[in-house]
């Protein structure tokens, strides 16, 4: 098994994290977006969803298609305050932990002998051989890092695409980070966009962990975790 | 056979434990510009703070938008401290309000040569800056607006700021307190608006005047301004639990 050292503090991320996206639980494409404006769609998932409680509006300016202002008077349920700091210190975690993994990773050629599938494995038909293999059998325990193509495949796209876009989608949403790196507002099609795919990320890695741990306890979860903490990674037996 | 590795799990375990112990004698040793309050979430907005202050221009400007990028704008929090059923209720407040301001004034403190109160034509007499800028809130939404009034740095050197001066503390009618470090307080996107969208700031966004910190999350940005005390040393409110320095 790879070690995913995000894992852990992944997951107790996502419990924390949920809490935040109570705050606002619309997804909203484009620059901004809020309850005053249209979402592409709302997430029927939270206390705030739909509430009533705002004073009568009034526009900005004397036209009809003019953006209005609305006080709210409802208390919504908001427990971002705590929730913030701890998504940022598992951030933080993330990213040191993230960036000595793939240092390690590159310098070893772990991810060249490892996890890049070679030319000739890469083809649709052992894809779809090993995706049936997987439902059908117990996952053999690999003695060392000799991964088939579907693990090979999931953990480059968590690793090169899900969690650098993760990271860097919650930079974009961060006011002093996109004031010095204006750049991340253009790839993310804005700030709002960025937050949306954020959540959407963060979706695919819950799934991606879901998956992750069933395998695991399949392959035998008491060898995995002795072969994750003590040993070096050479063949045992 | 054995093989060499470069990094073992236990060398790897050994220097993660060893990291984290030096990080906690590091932050014993150094006295904090803010409190922790022996509080790890804390530590960590912290550390973030401290990153985010080596490592991004301290200058940079947020985005500015078109007016056609104006959009609606929630008003939450505080919407009006002269509503009697408030929590937050200020009777100061509500006398001003009727008056139509005209008898507010902001008051400046502290580490200045020339305390004094400003009232709302003395802060239109002084240069003035319009930004149209995106409000981000820690709740999840965003929001554009254009922004008219005097750079918080125009007002603290017409005031007098002297050299030794760190943080920026701001009093609301509402009873909000809340405090900036110089580099926000000097940057140029930071300003105490007294007009939105080409009027005057409306009652919900904070009238008659509120402070715009376009480098930081929507809450550092307090409506309804009465006081500002200039300090040297940071003046501690108490956890509130929330994070002091909302870059992120």
């Amino acid at each position: 098994m790879d070690p995913l050292g995000g894992d852990y503090q992944f997951f107790a991320s996502c419990i924390l994290r949920r809490r935040n996206i109570d705050g606002a639980p619309a997804v909203i494409l484009g620059r901004c977006g809020n309850d005053l404006t249209k979402p592409l769609f709302e997430l029927p998932i939270s206390r705030n969803y739909h509430h009533s409680g705002w004073t009568a509006s009034h526009t900005f300016f004397d036209n009809s298609h003019s953006p209005v202002s609305a006080g709210r008077t409802y208390d919504i349920f908001n427990q971002n305050g705590w929730g913030r700091s701890l998504h940022f210190l598992n951030a933080w975690i993330l990213v040191v932990v993230g960036t000595v993994y793939l240092s390690v990773a590159l310098y070893t050629r772990h991810v060249h002998r490892h996890l890049l599938p070679g030319r000739r494995e890469l083809n649709f038909r052992s894809l779809i051989w090993d995706v049936v293999h997987h439902l059908r059998n117990r996952p053999l325990f690999m003695k060392g890092p000799q991964y088939s193509l579907l693990q090979k495949l999931s953990y480059c796209v968590v690793i090169f695409l899900l969690l650098p876009t993760v990271v860097l989608t919650g930079l974009t949403m961060s006011p002093a980070v996109v004031a010095s790196c204006p750049w991340l507002l253009t790839i993310f099609f804005g700030a709002q966009s960025a937050r949306t795919i954020h959540f959407f990320s963060a979706l695919f890695l819950v799934l991606f962990l879901f998956v992750h741990i069933v395998m695991v306890v399949r392959s035998g979860i008491r060898k995995q975790l002795r072969a994750m903490s003590f040993e070096t990674g050479s063949p045992t037996r | 056979m054995k093989k060499k590795h470069l990094i073992t799990r236990r060398t790897a375990l050994i220097t993660g434990i060893t990291a984290l112990g030096s990080y906690w004698l590091y932050r014993t040793v150094k006295a904090p510009a803010t409190p922790t309050y022996g509080n790890i979430l804390r530590a960590g907005d912290n550390f973030t703070y401290e990153a985010q202050r080596a490592l991004l221009s301290k200058r940079a400007l947020a985005k500015e938008y078109s007016r056609n990028d104006i959009s609606s704008f929630p008003a939450v929090g505080t919407i009006n401290p002269a509503n009697e059923h408030n929590p937050n209720f200020s009777k100061e407040y509500s006398l001003t309000q009727r008056s139509g301001f005209f008898d507010w004034a902001l008051s400046v403190e502290g580490s200045v040569t020339r305390p004094g109160k400003y009232s709302l034509n003395n802060l239109h007499a002084l240069p003035a800056r319009t930004q149209i800028t995106r409000h981000t809130c820690e709740e999840g939404w965003t929001a554009v607006a254009e922004w008219t009034g005097v750079p918080l740095s125009q007002l603290l050197q017409h005031a007098g700021i002297s050299a030794k001066a760190r943080f920026v503390n701001l009093y609301a009618y509402d009873g909000y307190q809340d405090c900036i470090d110089m580099i926000d307080a000097f940057h140029p996107q930071t300003i105490l608006a007294y007009g939105m969208n080409g009027k005057p700031l409306p009652i919900e966004h904070g009238a008659p005047l509120r402070l715009r910190v376009e480098t930081q999350i929507g809450y550092k940005s307090m409506k309804y301004l009465k006081r500002i005390v200039v300090t040297d040393e940071y003046v501690d409110p108490g956890d509130s639990g929330w994070a002091w320095y909302t870059g992120i």
